[in-house]
Formats: C-alpha cells, structure tokens, sequence
C-alpha cells in the first residue's frame, strides 16, 4: 500500500526578553541553577504575576511576519498540573483566543515552494528543568528556566514530509531570528519543536492517529525522528496492528522514538481564567507602531533577490536562511553588479568555508566589500575561476584588497592577444600529434593543446581566448 | 488606655503621654494574660514588638513620626511577614518564615505601626468559625461557648478583647465582616483592587481583599488611609488618585437613601437578628435618612456560585503547597507522587481538603461549563442586581449573618449549613463591592450582632461616614466583654 505521510509542528520558541514573563528576573542562560528564580518562580505564598510587556511586542512581531490575526484581547489561563519543576502547580498560558491566529509561512523544499498554515502562536511560561544526573537516586531542580516567556507556534497538518517539515521548522528559526525576537540557540533550548505524526493510505480523506514525538533540539534529530516514526507507524500498520494516540521520546543514540505516555494517562489541565492577571489589550496604534518597525522580512526579500538580481529561488531561499547572509549578500551583489556571481560566492566558497570552520556570516573574514573587490575582477576577466580560488584564500587569510592580492601575487590573467598567439603557437608545433588528430575530427585533442598552452602561461591565460585562437590558428 | 481606639492613642503619643514602649507593653501583657484562654495569636514575639516599638519612639523623638507611629497593629497570619513566621493557620506553612512583606505589612511598617503579633485564622481563610485552625479554635470574649465567626476570627477578638487596639484580617466571603459582626467590632472590606493583595496568602483570587478591623468606623477609615492604594506587583490593584476615607466622616445623613433588599429579610433571617437591624435602620431614620425598598433577585445563587468560584480558584492556588521548595514534607514517601499525597494529606485539614476536591471537580473536562461558566454568569447577574439597586439607593443595610455566633462545635460536622450561613456576604465579594459590619446590638444570648452596610464601588468614604454617624448616636462598638 502507498502511505500518505501527515506532519504538524508545535514550536516552543523563547523570546529573548531581558526578564521573565511574570516577574522582573533575569533570563540569561548558564547561570549557577537556581540564582535566576525569584519568590514569583519559587511560587512563594502571597507572591503575584506581572505581565512583562515586552512579551507582548515580540509576539505582534512574529504575528505579522506570518500574516497572521492579532487578537486584541488577551486571557491568560492556568494550566494545572503538578510537576516539581513546575512550582505553582500550574503553567500560565493562553488558553482560548492566543495572541496570533491564522498565520501563514512559506517554505521552500528544493525548486518547489508551498505554503503552511500557522494555527496559532500563544504566549506562556516556561517550566524549570528537572536533572536526573548527579543526585544519587535524587532529582535536582533549577529553577532558573521558570518564567522565560515562550510563544508556542501551532502549525496545522500541512506537510506530507519530513523534508517539509524540516524546511518549516528552518524556515520559522528564520523568521524568528531574523525578527529578532529569540536567539535561536537549539542546543540551549530556545527552539524546541514537536512533530506530530500519522500516515494514512493515499486517497483516503481522514488523517491516521497521530503520535506527538516531544521536545526536538536540533533539525537533524527532527528529520531521523520522523523517519523513524513514519517507518514505525508504516510497519505497524502493515503487520496489521492499530497505531495508539501517544506522546513520544526520541532517543539519538538509538535513532528510535520511544513511548512516554499514552492519550489514557493524558492530564486533565483543567484551565481556567488565571484570576491574578488581567486580560492584555492590544490597540491598534501598538500593531501599527509594531509593523512601522518591522524589518523587510525573509520572504519579501527572497522575491526581491530573484526580480533585481537574477538569482534562482532556490539561490534566494539558501541567502536568505538568515538576515545577516542576506545583507551581506545584497552589498556584494549591489555594489559589483553581479548578483549570480555573487549568490554563486556567498552560496558556495564563503558557505562552504564557514561552516568548515564553525563560522557565523557575522565572523566571516572577508567583508562585503573585499569580496566585491573580488568579484568585480571575475566579472571583468582579470581573474579565471581557477586564479579567483587563490585570490579568494588569500583574502580570507589576510586583510588585503583582491586588487592588492592580484598585485603582490602577480595573478593576473593574460588576455594580451599577441602573448597567446605566441603560446599556442608553440603549443602546435610541439605537438603535430594532437593536431593532427583534431584536425581528423577529434575535438578532444583540443583541449590536450589548450592545456598546454594555460600550463605555459602558469594558469594566466584567459581559457575563452586560448579555445578562440587555437582553433583560428588550427583552422588556418 | 487599654480601651483607646487608634484615633486616642495618635493622641496620646503625640502628646508624650505615653511611649510607643509602654504601650506595646501594656498589650504584650494582656495578651500574654489572655491569649491562653482565648487563643487569637498564632505568633506573639515580645522582643520583636519592642524593637519596633523601640524605633518608633526614636523616630517621634526625630520629629518623624507620623499619625499612626507607635500605634500597636495585629495581622492575620495571611499577610507575609518577613522575619515572621506566616502559617496561614496550616500545618503545611507552620515551618514558613515569610522573606518577605506584604504590601499592606510595608505599608504599615512605613507609617510607624507597631507589630503586636499574628492573629489566628481558619486555615488558608476557608472557614466561618475559626474551627478551621491547625492552632485550635478561638474563642469568643463575650461568651466562650461561641465561636467568634471566620476566617478573621484571631483578628477580632483580638479587638474585641481589647489584645490590640485594631488589626488586619481578609475578607474572601465574609472573613471580615462576620467575625468582626460576631465580636462586635467594626470591620471593612473594601472594594475589589483598592488593597494590594500582594504577599497576602492566596484563598481565591477574584474575590481576596485585605482590609481594617477596628473599634470604630473612625479607626477603620484611618487604617484603610494607610493600607489602600495602588501597588504595581499586583496586576488587580486599581491605579486611582489616593484618596482620604476620613473626608466625609462628620457628613450629616440628612437626605441619605438606604435600600433595604427585600431578599435580605425574608425566610431564613433570625427574630433576634432582625430586631438588632430594624432598631439600626430606625436609629439611622432619626439621623436623617429616607428607607427604600430594593431588591437583590439572585441573592439565593451567591451560594453555589460562590461555592464553586472560590474552591476552584483555591484548588490552583494551593497547588504550590506541594512539599518541594518549603513548608510541610512528609517524612517518609515511596516516589514522587507519594510524596504529594502524604504531604498534601498531612498538611492540610479537612475543610480544606473538601474545597480543593469540590474545586478540582467543578474545573474538570466536561464539568467546566457546567459549573465554573454557569457560576460566572451568575455572578455578573449578582453584579447586575447590584447596579439597579444603586440607582436607587446611596448605601444598602441587612444583617451580616442570619444568627449571631452559633456554638462551638455546632456546625462543624454540617459544611453545607455552615456555607448557607454566609448567604449575606458572599455575594458582595462575588460583586466586587466593599462591605462593612458595624456593631448594632446584641441577640437574645447576649451574642453580638452587627449591622452590614454595603456601598457602590469606591463609595468607602461615604459608607465610613454612615457608620461613623451611626456610632456618635450609639454606644454598641464601645461595649465591651468581660474578662
């Protein structure tokens, strides 16, 4: 039987505020456990929930990045349960009528673009981290994550793969660092995705039981933990068993999801209205000030790249991963001119390179500038590809201009005619063989001349004026 | 001066009669001579107290004090404390030293008052007897047989056995105003927001106020100057200019509208009861002011509205008391969940336990609209009912509770009769009105009755004026037990 594979994401996405959504203490990563957490996040007796309205800001901003409803009335609800790292008992989320509704986002998978809806994005507080290492049969709890705010992006059952689904959850990580509103740090936690999985036989219109697989930090483990899933489910079914509606864990060492929990030991969170804090309105003067301040965002850009520039999508979606390789891109291309030149650098050697060394854009040796001095030099046939390679490693060890590099090293390409003529003219008389055989219809022999003649030149000559006067002269 | 209301000890320490020392001594004694008996202190720390007492004769001798500095204060053991053991009369919190004040303890602390100790309560505030003690019950001054009402019960006994000249309580369904009715001293709840309820320990939420118990409406108003106003840590706390409750005191009543709720005399109200609030509203008559009917349609709801609201907002609230960061932990468990369910079940009593079950219940899956939305929508008709009344009307009068303070132990197997005993109260906190109980009389047992006024929003000063007035022609709040 052929499958049909259905995807929806949930994303915990922490929003890089100075202090926690409740209380006026600090959100900061890595600090000694337990020295963040004030009496709100230890929930001490009598101690109240303040809105921090930053929160509230930053989710306005990634509602209309999305295209999305702003609800202007805002209920927190208490969600009920008891957990030791959840120290009032309850988590303050929203319940009914999250802050953003009926979001859209676009993704790109290879040359194909689709668009997945986005339920719902609603703001909450993190939980603190339970730490089973270390205690001797005990379990440590800092509290130092309680209280960071979070918007919790919904996406509807929209992908038909792991490869969209992963493209999604790239594609948000975008758009919520380049909105800069989280920091996007996966190992840290502030991305947290969760998948949830069904298949169902193609043509039938009802989706399968899903499972939800918790708590992804990395997009190589949310790809090989749908794979597993999907496998899993598939086999199940086919061996003739029933798929039960579960949450569940991925194991990286294994490469398996395991059961955590199925929906009969699902909590009853009994929500309700959380009496301390009032409902947060939205005007319409704060949207307005919200979009005054918005950035051109991802997917406006990547149009504009490909309508100005001549760029491919699929080009324009890799430049525009994140907003500093986008900027960087949009001077080089600017100011050389060159737009596929410069995607083609930015995309390919500066990419390749960065990630060889664990790099960010931001810490690339070569500046914009510098790399448009480089391209400017391919552009104008100063330098063959070949001799653009050595400039290119030169400028990413040193402080120097392409042009200063190209001086010092003397690498210039040879288009001076007569010098050429010359060469190959060597070139022939040194090998009747090869002419010999051209001449008998063998077209490779050309490029056996050609060689020659760039090895005399030292990789110099200009590798379209060698092919053009070696076949005059041969012609001749 | 063991007798003295707040407004006469501002007087005599300003004057130098006497020292703030002395006079937290002079307590100190009687409630070290009468507390044994009547048990309305959970905590008393006589060296704490003359520290405080201490650093305000200081300041009036640098010419800083203000009017209250040096006036001796109790608290309910409600409002954190720091440095000051907070038991919310629980065993779970009996080990919990607050780190911190409630707004209304720095409030109180900034104008000079003086900490005389924390007074005993219903555990967490659920009760209308003051039976509900992991410290045992309290007694009642005017006859020991009789509870002193609750959950503020420690608080008026306090004043009403002259322990403190005046103290805080809370007032989540009547926790104010019954005892302070029962007692007979006289006690405000203000309207919803007016006083921060930040560190005061969470019943229900929507319906917790903090406010004065006293002497005299005249003492109240001077309190409630200190204690309301807005505090920015408690997102409910209303931002409104501050106000003085004092201004309207001397106001003649000529002219002043009383509405009596038709639905507040009828089947149910005991004859004595009646009599104390009938020769109340005719008192107030001869001052001046003109009697209207009104009527108060779903008062018969606020029961099981309030039964709901306020046990599933308590079911979340005391979810924190879990054993992990501080107070009760059992001493031995199995696991985790082991450790929740002796914890839980060693630390809190029975009442409480009931409202977190009925409120666990009425919040779950498929009970949700049923009571918890169905009880909201009967307190917006409470509200309503409310709003009409008040075109009519300047202030509303009815008892405060249908008898005067049953027996010890009288009620305490019967939940459902003690909650039908609430039936005048609750449905001003479900409102979010202020409400006050003003000595008016005594029953047939020689139990005191008061006389409720209730007010509009934010009517507080012109409800102190009524009650002020009321008590220049009557002699009520100045009777006291025998002890």
């Amino acid at each position: 039987m052929k499958w049909e594979v259905v995807i929806g994401l949930e994303v915990h996405v922490q929003l890089n505020t100075v202090s926690k959504i409740f209380s006026g203490a600090s959100t900061a990563f890595g600090a000694e456990p337990n020295t963040q957490a004030s009496a709100v996040e230890l929930a001490f007796p009598g101690v109240l929930p303040v809105m921090n309205r930053a929160v509230v800001e930053k989710a306005i901003r990634l509602g209309l990045a999305l295209d999305a409803t702003i609800n202007r009335k805002n209920v927190f609800a208490r969600k009920n349960y008891f957990y030791p790292d959840l120290p009032k008992g309850y988590q303050i989320s929203q319940m009914e009528q999250p802050i953003v509704e009926h979001g859209r986002l676009a993704i790109q998978v290879g040359e194909a673009e689709k668009v997945i809806r986005v339920t719902r994005a609603h703001m909450e507080e993190d939980a603190g981290k339970s730490l089973h290492e270390d205690f001797h049969g005990m379990t440590g709890i800092d509290l130092n994550r309680a209280g960071t705010p979070l918007l919790e992006v919904v996406s509807e059952p929209d992908m038909r793969s792991p490869e969209e689904a992963v493209a999604y959850a790239r594609a948000l990580h975008t758009l919520v660092t380049w909105l800069g509103i989280c920091d996007g740090n996966m190992q840290e936690g502030s991305f947290r995705v969760d998948a949830n999985v069904s298949v169902r036989p193609f043509g039938q219109a009802e989706f399968g039981t899903r499972r939800e697989i918790k708590n992804l930090n990395s997009f190589r483990f949310l790809e090989q933990a749908i794979k597993y899933e999907i496998q899993w489910q598939i086999d199940t079914l086919e061996d003739g068993g029933r798929i039960q509606q579960a949450t569940v864990l991925f194991d990286p060492d294994t490469g398996e999801t395991r059961m955590m929990r199925s929906k009969e030991d699902a909590h009853d969170y009994r929500y309700f209205p959380d009496p301390d804090l009032l409902p947060v309105h939205i005007s319409e003067a704060q949207i307005e000030a919200v979009r005054a301040a918005m950035p051109e965002l991802p997917d406006a850009m990547k149009n504009r790249f490909v309508a100005l520039f001549g760029v491919s999508a699929y080009d324009a979606a890799l430049l525009t991963t994140s907003r500093a390789t986008a900027m960087f891109f949009e001077a080089v291309a600017s100011a050389s001119g060159q737009g596929k030149l410069a995607a083609n650098w930015v995309n390919g050697e500066i990419a390749a390179r960065l990630n060889r060394e664990g790099k960010d854009i931001a810490e690339c040796p070569i500046s914009a500038e510098r790399l448009t001095g480089l391209i400017v030099r391919i552009a104008d046939n100063t330098l063959s590809s070949k001799l653009a390679k050595q400039v290119f490693d030169a400028l990413w060890e040193s402080d120097l201009s392409a042009d200063a590099i190209i001086e010092r090293d003397g690498l210039k390409q040879v288009s001076d005619t007569g010098a050429i003529e010359k060469m190959v003219e060597e070139a022939i008389a040194a090998n009747p063989k090869a002419v010999e055989e051209f001449r008998a219809g063998k077209e490779k022999a050309l490029n056996a001349l050609a060689g020659q003649v760039m090895k005399a030149s030292k990789g110099k000559a200009n590798p379209a004026q060698v092919q053009e006067i070696l076949r005059n002269k041969l012609a001749g | 001066m063991i007798n003295a209301t707040l407004k006469e000890l501002s007087r005599h320490l300003t004057s130098g009669e006497v020292t703030s020392v002395e006079l937290a001594t002079q307590y100190l004694d009687r409630i070290k001579a009468l507390n044994p008996a009547l048990n309305a202190f959970i905590t008393i720390d006589g060296e704490k107290t003359l520290e405080e007492a201490r650093a305000a004769d200081a300041a009036r001798a640098a010419g800083e004090a203000g009017p209250l500095t040096g006036v001796p204060l109790a608290y309910k053991d409600i409002f954190c404390q720091e440095g000051w053991k907070t038991s919310c009369g629980s065993r779970m919190l009996d080990n919990f030293v607050a780190p911190y004040s409630a707004h209304v303890v720095e409030r109180c602390r900034a104008a000079g008052m003086v900490t005389l100790g924390r007074t005993n309560m219903d555990e967490f505030a659920m009760g209308s007897s003051n039976e509900n003690s992991y410290y045992g019950p309290v007694k009642n001054p005017w006859d020991f047989n009789a509870i002193p009402g609750g959950s503020s019960g420690g608080s008026a006994v306090a004043v009403a056995a002259r322990l403190a000249p005046a103290a805080l309580g809370t007032d989540t369904g009547g926790s104010i105003r019954q005892p302070a009715s029962h007692c007979g001293v006289t006690g405000i709840k203000p309207t919803y927001g007016t006083v921060s309820r930040y560190g005061m320990v969470a019943f229900a939420s929507s319906l917790d106020q903090g406010g004065p118990m006293a002497q005299t409406a005249e003492d109240c108003a001077l309190l409630l100057n200190v204690i309301a106003g807005f505090d920015s840590r408690d997102s409910t706390s209303l931002e409104r200019a501050p106000e003085d409750y004092t201004r309207s005191l001397e106001q003649p009543l000529t002219g002043l509208k009383v509405g009596l709720p038709r639905e507040y005399f009828a089947e149910g109200l005991s004859e004595d009861v009646a009599q104390v609030v009938q020769s109340a509203i005719d008192t107030l008559r001869q001052l001046g002011a003109e009697v209207v009917e009104v009527s108060l349609p779903n008062t018969r709801l606020s029961i099981p509205a309030y039964y709901v609201i306020a046990p599933a907002e308590a079911s979340s609230n005391l979810s924190r008391y879990d054993g992990v960061r501080y107070g009760h932990r059992a001493a031995e468990y199995s696991d985790l969940v082991d450790m929740y369910e002796r914890t839980r079940a060693e630390g809190f009593g029975d009442e409480v336990k009931r409202r977190i079950l009925v409120g666990t219940y009425v919040l779950s899956h498929g009970y949700y609209d049923a009571y918890y939305l169905k009880a909201q929508k009967i307190r917006r008709l409470i509200a309503d009912d409310f709003r009409k009344a008040f075109e009519r009307c300047d202030v509303i009068l009815g008892p405060v509770a249908p008898t005067a303070a049953f027996d010890i132990g009288q009620l305490a197997d019967d939940p459902v009769q003690m909650y039908l005993s609430d039936i005048y109260t609750l449905s001003i906190n479900l409102a979010g009105l202020p409400g006050m109980s003003v000595p008016a009389g005594f029953a047939g047992n020689g139990r005191p009755v008061g006389l409720q006024i209730v007010g509009n929003y934010f009517s507080e000063a012109k409800m102190l004026n009524v009650a002020h007035q009321f008590q220049l022609a009557t002699d009520w709040h100045a009777r006291r037990p025998v002890l």
